[in-house]
């Protein structure tokens, strides 16, 4: 076939993969159309690889076979991991997204290197930087999620100067090479110095704020794609990175209103390390507790229930068993509800994807603003493994480091239930006053052990 | 500026507005599902490194096109695949229970 014509086939090719990628994300708005929105990206990527395959720039196909099916074998593992692990295999696929686009804008460098204008140095040069802390970032976040790593946020004196210098360090580098696209010795500099701000980047950010900065990650490997397109001048990559980032940026901003922080205080402010507050307040304050018995009449007898799901429930396995609590109460009539905070999980949706795998009917997952609206209305408020998204003291006390967070009123509903291993504060570190309320009743014990003794009750006295 | 640049910067902030106004709109349900497709969409760079390492211009350029190939196949294959696992999941109350 004639080369232009070939030229031609591939280019219309891409332009169609571009359009069913604005269509597959369009389609993913809503959990009725989002399967073919995955269907219609899964032909536009085929139709892309292929065309690019069918490209006859390319020499040599033995080695890009084997690359593929080294990706495929890779990838495939990593799609079937547990939905707990989703957070630290979405932190591994940006790590590889960002190492490829640092891979490629680092081959580009080489190959044109003596050729190349300053715009273009720019412009690899900016790309691999990102490309590069990405990459390191994500492996960071990865092994923390993974808890390879230690969860707490590692800091230390001067810190944030460091770090930033650093950053600088890297800029300058690349500043030096645009003014000399030839210095190839500065190069893998640069490429090292932006390595090591990834990880300095990533380091001190507690387990916490996994869910804004897994969606950071998201954002710059996004947006270091996008790059790449401009480096490549290749408009159906400039596309889909402006999509991934533009993505990743809006879930960081959600997942920062969700918490009350700003960008700068996510990277920059090491939550969750200095707890010295609330301990004045160490009055004899009492709780109320309550055993599986008392807690399944309560329920069966409540017409509304609202279950506040967090974190520790996936920890304890719970997921499955607080089905079997939705299907006993469901079965006897009562309405059963979950309401979901913002950051429930370690990443953005987390929450809503682990109570689906447990077969919870996703027309039962209320976000946080609408169930607000219900709960002063709900009879029983259940609270299983979450607590800071729950503390009252996010609207009331200024001293607290919370204050401003948007909560979920389960304090308006007229009983609220805890279920907890002890009185040991949450993840945070924060004293939650909703524990001391007098409509509070505490459930001590192991979630999911104690969901399923509520279960048996339930049954128990419905066979009679 | 290179007029290659402009036209990019074109389509660079019309997709991005397009992203904003697309993604503002999936229920937080889904988001998610949202990261790992946005993810697998932006595996697309697999065609760049097919392209590098195809063209086999250095040996260095082809073992790192030939690296970038299998890492951005592997997210694009994962993360197509754990997207759809994720959406078969979410199911309505009307729907049959277990068959």
């Amino acid at each position: 076939m004639n080369p232009a014509l070939v030229q031609q086939l591939i280019d219309s090719a891409y332009i169609v993969a571009t359009v069913f990628f604005i269509l597959s994300i369009k389609w993913l708005s809503s959990p009725t159309t989002a399967r073919r929105g995955v269907l219609v990206g899964e032909i536009a990527a085929a139709l892309a690889v292929i065309a690019t395959l069918s490209n006859p720039e390319l020499t040599q196909y033995k080695w890009i076979v084997i690359s593929l099916i080294i990706g495929a074998a890779v990838g495939i593992p990593l799609g079937m991991v547990q939905m707990t692990a989703v957070p630290q295999r979405t932190a591994l696929s940006h790590a590889f997204g960002a190492l490829s686009a640092a891979m490629i804008g680092i081959a580009e460098y080489y190959v044109g290197v003596g050729h190349l204008t300053r715009f273009g140095m720019g412009e690899i040069g900016l790309e691999v930087i990102i490309g590069s802390l990405t990459f390191t970032g994500s492996v960071i976040a990865a092994g923390k999620l993974q808890e390879i790593l230690p969860q707490r946020p590692i800091v230390y004196k001067g810190q944030n100067i460091v770090s930033l210098s650093v950053l600088a360090g890297a800029l300058l580098l690349a500043v030096a090479l645009v003014v000399n696209p030839s210095n190839s010795v500065l190069f893998p500099i640069m490429v090292v110095v932006a390595l090591l701000f990834g990880v300095l980047l990533v380091t001190p950010i507690g387990g916490a704020d996994m869910p804004t900065v897994i969606s950071l990650l998201n954002s710059y490997a996004g947006f270091s794609a996008a790059l790449l397109g401009f480096v490549l001048n290749s408009k159906v990559l400039v596309v889909a990175g402006a999509l991934d980032g533009s993505s990743g940026f809006i879930l960081s901003v959600i997942m920062c209103k969700a918490m009350n922080r700003s960008f700068t205080n996510v990277m920059f402010g090491a939550f969750g390390q200095v707890q010295t507050s609330s301990a004045a307040a160490e009055e004899a304050r009492t709780v109320r507790s309550a055993s599986a018995e008392e807690a399944a009449g309560i329920l069966a007898a409540a017409s509304k229930v609202a279950i506040v799901p967090g974190y520790g429930m996936a920890v304890a396995q719970a997921q499955h068993k607080v089905r079997e609590l939705y299907d006993a109460l469901t079965k006897r009539g009562v309405d059963v509800r979950f309401g979901i905070h913002p950051v429930a999980g370690r990443m953005p949706g987390h929450m809503n994807v682990l109570l689906a795998e447990a077969d919870i009917p996703y027309d039962r997952l209320i976000e946080m603003d609408d169930m607000n609206s219900d709960l002063p209305q709900t009879d029983v408020a259940l609270i299983i493994g979450a607590n800071d998204v729950t503390n009252p003291a996010a609207r009331s006390d200024t001293s607290s480091p919370i204050y401003g967070m948007p909560i979920l009123d389960v304090d308006k509903a007229r009983t609220v239930m805890v279920i907890k291993r002890s009185m040991n504060p949450g993840f945070a570190g924060i004293d939650n006053p909703l524990y001391y309320f007098d409509k509070t009743l505490m459930l001590f014990g192991d979630a999911k052990g104690f969901v399923g003794d509520i279960v048996r009750e339930l049954g128990g006295t419905n066979s009679h | 500026m290179p007029s290659d640049f402009l036209s990019n910067l074109y389509v660079f902030i019309l997709a991005g507005f397009v992203g904003f106004e697309l993604i503002k709109r999936v229920s937080p349900l889904l988001h998610t599902p949202l990261m790992s497709l946005t993810n697998a969409l932006d595996a697309i760079v697999v065609i760049a490194a097919i392209i590098i390492a195809g063209r086999h211009e250095t040996r260095l350029s082809t073992i790192l096109g030939l690296i970038a190939v299998a890492a951005s196949f592997s997210n694009m294959v994962g993360g197509f695949f754990i997207t759809d696992r994720m959406l078969r999941m979410f199911k309505t109350g009307k729907q049959p229970k277990k068959p």
